[in-house]
Parts: C-alpha cells; sequence; structure tokens
C-alpha cells in the first residue's frame, strides 16, 4: 500500500503543489491538509511544505504554530511517526517547539535563491535514512531567514545525539555550525531549509532531492 | 481600566543581529561617527483591560513571552506608557 502523507497548507503556504508532485511521483498517497484540520487521521507521514505562512508576519512560523493543525502534527509526532518540515515548514517547527533552535535572518541580509550543497552527517532520521552518510546532495535553498541559531547547550546536545542531518558545504546564511537540517532524538521530526522536492527530477536540474523524499517513504513502510 | 503598553523585542545577547550591524556600517557613510553597538529589534504597542497595573504588565508580559518574541533568540520587555 501506498505512504499516506499530508502535505499542510497554511494561508501563504506555495510549496504544497511541488512537494505533492514530488512526493506522488515517489509513490505516495497525497493529499493536502488545511491549517483548520484538527486532526490526522489516516496518514503516515506529514509534511510541511515552504512558502510564507500568514505572511511571515511577526517572525516566519511564529502564527502558524498556533494554527489547530499544529496540535494534530505535535500529536502525530509524539506517536512516532514522521514529521517534515521544509524551509518555512522548519521554521513552523522550531516555532512550535518540535524542534530546538531558531531560524534566523540570513548573515549577509539577502534574500537567497539558488542551488547549494549539502552533506548528509546523520543518517538516523526519517529523511535520510536511505541517504549515505557523507554523500554530497545538490539542492535548491530559497529563503530569508534560513540561519540556524542555538545556544551552546543545544548545540552540543544536537552534536552529542548525532541530530544535524545535512550540513551545507559552503555556508550560505550563517547558520551556526553549517547546520543545513536537523532531526530530533526519535528521528522521526526533520526540518531542513533545502527544498528536496525542488530537485526531483532532471527538468529542474537536479534529483539529489528524491533520496531524502524517498527515505521518508521507505521510513513509513518499515513502521508498518 | 484600560492601560497602554509598549512591548519592546530585541535578540537576545550574543545572538548575532545582521540588520543591527548593517545599520551600524551604513552610520559613517551619512557623516554619523562614534555610533556603536545597534541592534534592530520591534516595537508593539497596545491596549490593556485590567483591574491594575501591575495586571496589565503581567498579562501584556505573557502575552509578548508567548507570541511576540521567540524566547530562544530574543526578549520581550513591557513598560506601560501614559494615555
Amino acid at each position: 500500500m501506498p505512504a499516506r502523507v499530508g502535505v499542510v497548507v497554511f494561508p501563504g503556504t506555495n510549496c504544497e503543489y511541488d512537494a505533492a508532485t514530488a512526493l506522488a511521483a515517489e509513490g505516495a498517497d497525497v493529499r493536502y491538509v488545511w491549517h483548520h484540520d484538527p486532526e490526522l487521521a489516516g496518514l503516515d507521514a506529514v509534511v510541511l511544505p515552504g512558502g510564507f505562512a500568514h505572511g511571515d508576519y511577526l517572525r516566519p512560523g511564529a502564527i502558524a504554530r498556533f494554527s489547530a493543525v499544529m496540535e494534530a502534527v505535535a500529536d502525530f509526532a509524539s506517536g512516532g511517526r514522521p514529521v517534515v518540515g521544509i524551509c518555512n515548514g522548519f521554521q513552523v517547527l522550531c516555532e512550535a517547539g518540535l524542534l530546538p533552535g531558531a531560524l534566523q535572518k540570513n548573515a549577509g541580509l539577502t534574500f537567497l535563491c539558488q542551488p547549494t550543497d549539502v552533506e548528509v552527517t546523520s543518517t538516523r532520521s526519517v529523511l535520510t535514512c536511505g541517504a549515505r552518510l557523507g554523500q554530497r546532495l545538490t539542492i535548491p535553498i530559497n529563503h530569508f531567514s534560513g540561519a540556524f541559531v542555538c545556544d551552546e547547550a543545544t548545540l552540543d546536545d544536537l552534536r552529542a545525539q548525532d541530530l544535524v542531518v545535512l550540513r551545507y558545504t559552503d555556508n550560505p546564511n550563517g547558520s551556526v555550525d553549517d547546520i543545513a537540517g536537523i532531526t530530533n532524538v526519535a528521528g522521526n521530526v526533520v526540518g531542513l531549509m533545502p527544498h528536496p522536492e525542488r530537485a526531483s527530477s532532471a527538468l529542474l536540474g537536479s534529483t539529489d532531492g528524491l533520496v531524502l523524499l524517498s527515505s521518508l517513504l521507505d521510513a513509513v513502510h518499515a513502521r508498518v | 481600566m484600560r492601560f497602554d503598553a509598549r512591548v519592546e523585542v530585541r535578540l537576545r545577547d550574543g545572538i548575532a543581529d545582521p540588520e543591527g550591524a548593517t545599520i551600524e556600517r551604513a552610520l559613517p557613510a551619512l557623516g554619523f561617527h562614534g555610533v556603536h553597538g545597534v541592534r534592530a529589534g520591534k516595537s508593539f504597542r497596545l491596549s490593556v483591560d485590567a483591574d491594575s497595573a501591575d495586571a496589565a504588565r503581567t498579562l501584556a508580559q505573557s502575552l509578548a513571552d508567548r507570541l511576540l518574541a521567540n524566547p530562544v533568540i530574543e526578549r520581550a520587555t513591557v513598560e506601560l506608557v501614559e494615555r
């Protein structure tokens, strides 16, 4: 049975179609979940795609985290089921406290939209379990607030528990420790700034995102 | 009673502030010299119905900590202001 993946749509989300299309091409049964939906019945995994939820007013993710769907996402995650936040979705997960740290304005104060090289630095997450440790991937980034920041204790914890799943090879935004993506201790909640769905076809210039998306679907099947 | 409050949200010490740094670097070009430590932040004005100034301040601080600031990188201070 195909993995049933919910793609959450907030007002201002703009990457839901890309994410859904890429996941469907990998064999997922994708459905959209509106931000008012208080439950995630019948889903095996949830993706929070990129965009500008609620216009990024106040801070990216600051308003979205209070959406009805986010309580359901927190329950879903606490049950060990896969939750992935891409770009704005990563910001929402941090604001919601489902991942540590925060995403701050890029060091250069410029909006960055470019292919970026990242290295897989941990394979213990649902998004990287099918990748090779040290694997280099070229995946686009598209953000203004993508600099991952956290306090020293959190950073020590992320390193010690092998929770940094992706690192930039040439840090574009000032993220601490070159962090491009992290996971929680259980490995089922992942946030990343690069957009794997935009590297999902040769027509888009790279297929390097596929190993991440297929990892997610494999992780679903491994659970069932 | 109704109290007017001003909430200021600033980045915590030690958190890089590229906006403040950029503003600071621009100042000499405009002829402003000897200005240091520029930190950018946000300011909010709001009115609160409460029984006392303390209660108004507590409510404003609570909403500031929960929504207006992200405690991971920011801190919020509340001041009641004259109407």
